[in-house]
């Protein structure tokens, strides 16, 4: 790692600054950057609280749970590329739900986000979200196995309700399932490539472009000027890395230990 | 605690406690059997039961955790068969302390009180009681995490306690405990049931934590009760070879054999007379049967016509008193004994049995004869 | 004596609106869940009139397979038109050595993590979680420079070995977590009756592994076959794998778009990685679940 890294680190120094003036200047670079802060807002939300809710469901007991555990999480076994181009058939603004909701009388409504600038991202949300709930319902409902039933029986005879009990007792217990999930999630935020080549491609025009993908582009279409820039991109997308995932996990990880050596 | 009909005075009983034709079942196997149980008001009654007997469930379905199949259940003159467990009038203790982890002792204890909307001074006050009782005045702004397993216990039981229910349950609240501190919790426990007269339901699969702690014990064994007594009742007269078996420690000592005429008991090497033993019925000759005699009912009787010649085959010295294993017939009985008996292996002991310490088992049914 | 006492006053209704509630969000997810695999599916089948004139959720007039066969061996990519299987074999090719070269090197790393006090372990360690965390975009230039230098660029020993350096994080965290869960003493023991790194490892610690190489099997499976930025950069173009090709089918069909033969091509690739999804079962989710406590 290290060798690797200083291999490209010196390409940076060499130009000194200036690159990284031109990469901010660089209105391409801006919107994939204000897109990544969204989706990525948008995308760890979602799928958390989407994850947490089916994961409690779940475990209320009911009929068929493993079926609908394998339902949830089946998507999470696909490539990116097949969720993409699935989901942008779907979103077909000809063909998709839009003609779907038209055919049903809703001849007003519009479902033509996949080609419009300002709602595209969204697209990659929905899609993102659907993909990975299942993982975050898989790692929470492990969480809520963990814990101790009679903790719920506890509560109950404290006449505490069950959401109550869910959102006050049980939810702070999941820290940890929490952590593992968000950690998971913001990785494949950082270095989401695959399903903005497969949804959208960067379009309609560079309204969906993200930074992982910026970075592709640029090393590989665009010679030598587009390699400092993605180098620079690059090593942008690392500090977001840093700061996004790495941080925090280390953060909760030195909490856990220590809380661990005082029990 | 909140009472939903007016009851007439003098008829209240907040903390009597009856189970009646209660069955319940998980899915096709059938945990509880038509089970009858009255708790009277101020009572202690212990559940004690190998674990798998039903204990937990029997005492869920009293707190409401459980829905019955079939039976009623009433607490303080009210048929709460299916209210919720915050109506019924109960607080209950866990074994594996079940506090809230993310919350302060303080917390832990307040927040049931919060929820059900009971007034903030209120709830100090509980609160301080409580933990005054328990000794846990200096950890309310302590969280779980940082609490020893006693400490945990005190602070799950301070939070059954700020209910002020007239019942209060416990499920097997000191098994997660090192042997000193169960003694001294065991003992903490027994002094609030005297401070607060409040009736108390406590399972347990230690036999020492029921005879020490209760008003009366029932040993539960496969779907029902066997036997519903006080502590002296299920030592001295066991109505089973199980509870027998079951309660007292060192264990009941067995000899396998029959009757026979004239009131006597055979067994290989072996004619003991039955006279004094309070059979409950009929004793027909030629009937197998096992002879139980406790270890302490075994005494040594130089001299004695009756004494029987006994050698000594083990010692086992347990501080206070002595366990002295001794050789009759085929079988091995153990005799407690003052520590300071002198004693060398081989001696032959002269022991005596007396019959009126005799529990009779019938050998096929194992039950008392 | 004790017939059965039937209670008095009414067993208190069970449904209550959140009841109602939980068994109506349940089933509606299922269905938000469903419906992209039913329409692929059902795209798949039908013909480009029926898409155009019909509903995407309606269910397919004739089962037509022809959108199957034109997908598997037809379709064109630029100017060649083998449909996808060619993905397919070259997909085949780079998983199995991809998949074995992965699992062997993370459990040995996991093995001599876990129960070898070597210099650098922690580093090794820091190291590996940094790949683990970073972007693949981060390391892709170096790592091409690299390969170019050594010769392997663009040739299949170029994506297997990408492919086992990307694989390591996880592998050896999954091994190294499997190993630090058996007793020490068991180590211990094997080194008193003189075991050294290799006999230890071979006949003690990898017969006792066998759950957890089942576990990453599937993980490494479904991850290398999924993969599609490695494969594109990796590669060279006569072994791009299918999810490249997949996609290069259907960016690169001109006119009019086949969304029949599309589908039908994104089903197949989405096979493999379905069957094991839905044949391993609870094992793919211990995977993720192992895979997932890091540290
Ligand atoms: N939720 C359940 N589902 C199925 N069987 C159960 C359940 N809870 C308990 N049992 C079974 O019922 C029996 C009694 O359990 P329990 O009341 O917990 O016993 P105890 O507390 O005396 O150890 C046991 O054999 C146990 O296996
Ligand atoms: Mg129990």
């Amino acid at each position: 790692m290290s060798l690797t890294a200083s291999r490209m680190l010196p390409n940076n120094n060499f130009v000194g600054l200036r690159q990284y003036a031109t990469l901010i200047d660089n209105g391409r670079w801006q919107v994939s950057v204000v897109n990544l802060a969204l989706f990525g807002v948008l995308f760890l939300a979602a799928s958390l609280v989407l994850g947490f809710i089916l994961a409690a469901l779940i475990d209320q007991r009911v009929r068929a749970e493993s079926l609908l555990r394998s339902v949830f999480l089946y998507p999470f076994s696909m490539s990116f590329i097949v969720i993409g181009l699935a989901w942008r058939w779907l979103l077909d603004p000809t063909l998709g739900i839009e003609k779907l909701l038209h055919d049903i009388g809703l001849t007003g409504a519009h479902f033509d986000w996949l080609i419009r600038p300002d709602r595209v991202i969204f697209t990659l949300v929905l899609t993102a979200v659907w993909h990975a709930s299942g993982l975050v319902m898989a790692i929470m409902l492990a969480g809520l196995r963990g814990i101790d039933r009679e903790i719920w029986n506890a509560a109950r005879v404290d006449g505490i309700s069950t959401w109550r009990t869910l959102v006050f007792i049980v939810a702070p217990m999941l820290r940890g399932s929490f952590a593992t999930a968000f950690v998971l999630l913001a990785t494949s935020v950082v270095r989401l490539y695959d399903l903005s080549v497969a949804t959208t491609n960067g379009g309609p025009g560079i309204a969906s472009e993200l930074p992982a993908k910026f970075v592709m582009d640029y090393l590989f279409d665009r010679g030598n000027i587009g390699l400092a820039a993605a180098a620079a991109a690059a090593a942008t997308t690392m500090l977001a890395t840093v700061a996004m995932v790495v941080a925090p996990w280390f953060y909760w990880q030195t909490r856990r230990s220590r809380q661990a050596g005082m029990a | 605690m909140q009472h939903e009909l007016p009851v007439p005075h003098g008829l209240v009983r907040p903390g009597a406690v009856s189970l009646r034709g209660v069955e319940i079942a998980y899915g096709s196997f059938r945990v509880l059997d038509r089970l009858d149980l009255e708790v009277a008001q101020s009572e202690f009654l212990v559940l004690l039961g190998p674990s798998g007997c039903g204990k937990s469930t029997l005492l869920n379905a009293v707190a409401g955790l459980t829905e019955v199949d079939a039976g009623e259940i009433w607490v303080g003159g009210r048929n709460v068969t299916w209210k919720e467990p915050k109506d019924r009038g109960i607080a209950m203790v866990f074994q594996s302390y079940t506090l809230y982890p993310r919350m302060t002792v303080r917390g832990n204890m307040s927040f049931g009180l919060q929820v059900a909307g009971i007034a903030r001074a209120e709830i100090q006050r509980r609160v301080r009681e409580a933990a005054a009782m328990l000794r846990i005045e200096d950890l309310l702004d302590r969280k779980p995490a940082e609490l020893s397993g006693g400490q945990r216990q005190r602070v799950a039981i301070g939070r059954a306690l700020v209910r002020e229910a007239a019942v209060c349950l416990f499920d097997e609240p000191l098994s997660n405990l090192d042997a000193q501190l169960r003694t001294e919790l065991r003992t903490e426990i027994k002094r609030l049931h005297v401070r607060l007269g409040a009736t108390m339901i406590f399972v347990t699969h230690d036999q020492i934590e029921a005879l020490t702690l209760a008003d009366r014990i029932a040993v539960m064994r496969d779907r029902r009760i066997q036997q519903l007594g006080t502590p002296t009742e299920i030592y001295t007269r066991p109505v089973s070879r199980f509870v027998a078996t079951f309660v007292g420690c060192p264990a009941m000592g067995f000899i396998a054999g029959h009757l026979v005429e004239g009131r006597r008991f055979k067994a290989d090497g072996l004619d003991l007379s039955l006279d004094g033993y309070q059979a409950l019925g009929e004793m027909a000759a030629g009937r197998p049967v096992d002879l139980g005699i406790r270890p302490e009912h075994i005494t040594l009787a130089p001299g004695h016509p009756e004494a029987i010649e006994a050698p000594l085959e083990l010692v086992e010295p347990m501080g206070s008193d002595l366990l002295a294993w001794v050789r009759l017939g085929t079988v091995s009985l153990a005799m407690r004994l003052p520590a300071e008996t002198p004693l060398s292996l081989g001696d032959r002991l002269p022991v005596m049995l007396p019959a009126s310490r005799f529990n009779l088992f019938d050998a096929a049914s194992g039950l008392r004869i | 004596m004790n017939a059965t006492v039937q209670p008095s006053g009414r067993r208190p209704a069970r449904l209550t609106t959140g009841r109602i509630g939980l068994y109506a969000f349940l089933p509606i997810s299922a269905l938000f869940f469903l419906t992209p695999l039913y329409v692929m599916m059902v795209t798949s089948l039908k013909t480009m009139p029926e898409i155009r004139s019909g509903s995407i959720l309606s269910w397919p007039s004739a089962h037509n397979l022809d959108a199957w066969v034109r997908a598997s061996s037809q379709a064109c990519t630029g100017l060649s038109c083998n449909g996808i299987q060619t993905g397919f074999w070259n997909s085949v090719r780079i998983l199995v050595p991809s998949v074995a070269a992965s699992i062997a090197v993370g459990a040995v790393t996991g093995y001599t993590l876990s129960f070898w006090r070597a210099r650098g372990a922690k580093t090794l360690f820091a190291a590996l979680m940094i790949v683990a965390f970073m972007p693949y975009q981060v390391f892709i230039y170096p790592l091409v420079r690299l390969f170019a230098m050594a010769g392997v660029g663009n040739s299949l020993l170029g994506i297997v070995l990408v492919h086992t350096i990307f694989g390591l994080p996880t592998m050896t965290l999954l091994f190294r977590n499997h190993f630090a869960a058996l007793p020490m003493e068991l180590f211990k023991a094997a080194r008193v009756d003189g075991a050294g790194f290799w006999r230890i490892f071979l006949q003690i610690m990898l017969p006792m592994a066998v759950p957890i190489a089942v576990v990453a099997m599937i993980l490494q499976v479904t991850g290398i076959w999924n993969d599609f930025l490695l494969g594109l950069v990796f590669t060279g173009c006569r072994n791009l794998p299918m999810t490249v090709q997949l996609n290069n089918i259907v960016a690169s069909s001109q006119g009019e778009r086949l969304y029949n033969v599309d589908m039908a091509a994104t089903m197949l690739t989405a096979l493999v990685p379905l069957c094991i999804y839905f044949i391993s079962g609870r094992w793919f989710v211990r995977g993720i679940a192992a895979g997932a406590v890091k540290g």
